[in-house]
């Protein structure tokens, strides 16, 4: 055991202090510590995604992030796009496009998706599928994931219409 | 998955992670992106008992662009090579290379100098360095020095590197003519079965200058002189690239590993760079 080093994360606008060991990973200070579950564990061998949340505004691996590297860090989980009575775009695109089966990946699948649209509004479906290359699904085949995705980018261009 | 414990330091400035390294020697290690040494740590196959993050140490996270001469701190990532516009148009075997590496968020967090320190024969920026006959830049106790890209791999994970030196930029002159990176992979998040990286320039006719280098096909990178001395003066054509390519074939030695066995590497890198050099000719 090594000592603890006081970290201070923000998750989802709100903001947490703990006693952690450098060594643990970022995914579990937030499923294990802070019952933050939507990012899930899928390989732990930063290939899947499953655990992917924004961190300063990149996409990253929880898994393949250490505690103390995210000492002071800003992050978003999945529980921090939408709350069930309101859904984020993307949220509601995956539900109405059957953009999910288990659901196993689907957490990574938005997170990762959210930050894809926001560097790029109106991608191309060769370009989504190139930016969600780091998230793995064992059960949709990926169409219907990248459907989703294509739908809530139009959607959200029309709400951003509306809105100007 | 939880790797043996160590302690923890964060610097904000060079001397103090050098002064760092000095203390803790090889029990001491810096840490950039960690997507290299994460994974090592995790299977307990890399042991540290310090480690030193470089993500607060200032001055090493520029990118710059002085006419054809350019500069990456090392730690640049790999995402952000991809989105700077200016090394782009000056260097694009940058972007396309960077491209080829990894999944987008293994991007985000791998940087150009961890890249370039890890020495695993299957990290792609090593070779395209050779290509463009990079200059690395190390800083230590007694100073600063620079070690040509084409002599800086020794074998695998060994690097000319000292254990209290810190990887800081890397410099190169951005190539005129043609350029191509060809990688071949299994999935995208995959390295190498083979990759070959070209510059060239057309003089005339006729290919003015060649630089070659393979990615995954040695235990270093191999930049191979000879395959570049083979398409020099010629008009490209087919019996030329084949020259090349048998050039390069005498310089690499692939060796049987998940990837495939010897002959299929071979037969990889044969095809990577035939596609690599027509890429570069036809942009040059
Ligand atoms: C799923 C996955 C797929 C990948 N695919 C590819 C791929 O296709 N091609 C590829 O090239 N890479 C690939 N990588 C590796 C990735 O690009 C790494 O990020 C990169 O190799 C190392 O950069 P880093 O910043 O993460 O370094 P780290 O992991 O932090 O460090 C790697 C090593 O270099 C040393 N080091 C780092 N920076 C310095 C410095 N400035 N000075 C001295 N020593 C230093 C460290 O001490 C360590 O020993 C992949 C990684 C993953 C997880
Ligand atoms: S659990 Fe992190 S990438 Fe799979
Ligand atoms: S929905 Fe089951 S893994 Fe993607």
């Amino acid at each position: 055991m090594s000592k603890k080093m006081p970290i201070s994360v923000t998750v989802n606008g709100q903001t947490h202090d703990l006693l952690a060991e450098p060594r643990e990973l970022l995914i579990y200070v937030l499923r294990e510590r802070l019952d933050i579950t939507g990012p899930h564990v899928g390989c732990e061998t930063s290939h899947c995604g499953a655990c992917t949340v924004l961190m300063d505004g990149k996409s990253v691996k929880a898994c393949t992030v250490f505690a103390a590297q995210a000492n002071g860090a800003s992050i978003t989980t999945v529980e921090g796009l939408g709350t069930p009575d309101s859904l984020h775009a993307l949220q509601r695109s995956f539900r109405e496009h059957h953009g999910l089966q288990c659901g196993y990946c689907t957490p990574g699948m938005i997170t990762r998706a959210a930050k894809l649209l926001e560097e790029n509004p109106t991608p191309t479906e060769a370009e989504v599928r190139f930016g969600m290359a780091g998230n793995l699904c064992r059960c949709t085949g990926y169409q219907n994931i990248v459907k989703s995705i294509l739908a809530a980018a139009d959607e959200m261009n029309a709400e951003q219409e509306v809105a100007e | 998955m939880i790797p043996t414990a160590f302690d923890y330091h964060r610097p904000t400035d060079l001397e103090s992670v050098i002064s760092l390294l000095e203390t803790h020697g090889d029990e001491a290690r810096v840490l950039a992106g960690g997507h290299s040494l994460i994974p090592m740590m995790k299977l307990r196959m890399a042991d540290v008992g310090h480690l030193i993050d470089l993500q607060d140490v200032s001055g090493l996270q520029e990118v710059t662009v002085a006419g054809s001469q350019v500069t990456l701190g090392a730690m640049v990532t790999q995402h952000a090579l991809i989105d700077h516009a200016e090394l782009a148009s000056v260097a694009p075997l940058i972007r396309e290379a960077a491209l080829e590496i990894a999944d987008p968020q293994v991007r985000y967090m791998g940087t150009v100098g961890g890249n370039l320190a890890n020495g695993d024969p299957g990290n792609d920026m090593p070779g395209i360095m050779q290509c463009l006959d990079a200059s690395i830049l190390l800083q230590g106790p007694e100073g600063e020095r620079t070690v040509a890209a084409r002599d800086y791999y020794e074998a695998a994970y060994m690097t000319e590197r000292r254990d209290d030196e810190v990887l800081v930029s890397v410099r190169f002159e951005a190539p005129s003519g043609g350029h191509a990176y060809v990688k071949q992979k299994r999935k995208i998040g995959d390295y190498a079965t083979a990759a070959a990286a070209v510059v060239l320039t057309r003089a005339g006719d006729a290919v003015g200058s060649a630089s070659i280098a393979m990615t995954n096909l040695s235990d270093t990178p191999v930049w191979s002189e000879a395959a570049g001395r083979a398409l020099i003066g010629s008009a490209c054509d087919e019996a030329a690239v084949k020259a090349a390519v048998d050039a390069m074939l005498g310089d690499i030695e692939p060796y049987e590993s998940n990837h495939g066995p010897v002959e299929f590497k071979r037969h990889a890198a044969a095809s990577v760079l035939t596609r690599a050099i027509a890429r570069a000719w036809e942009r040059a």
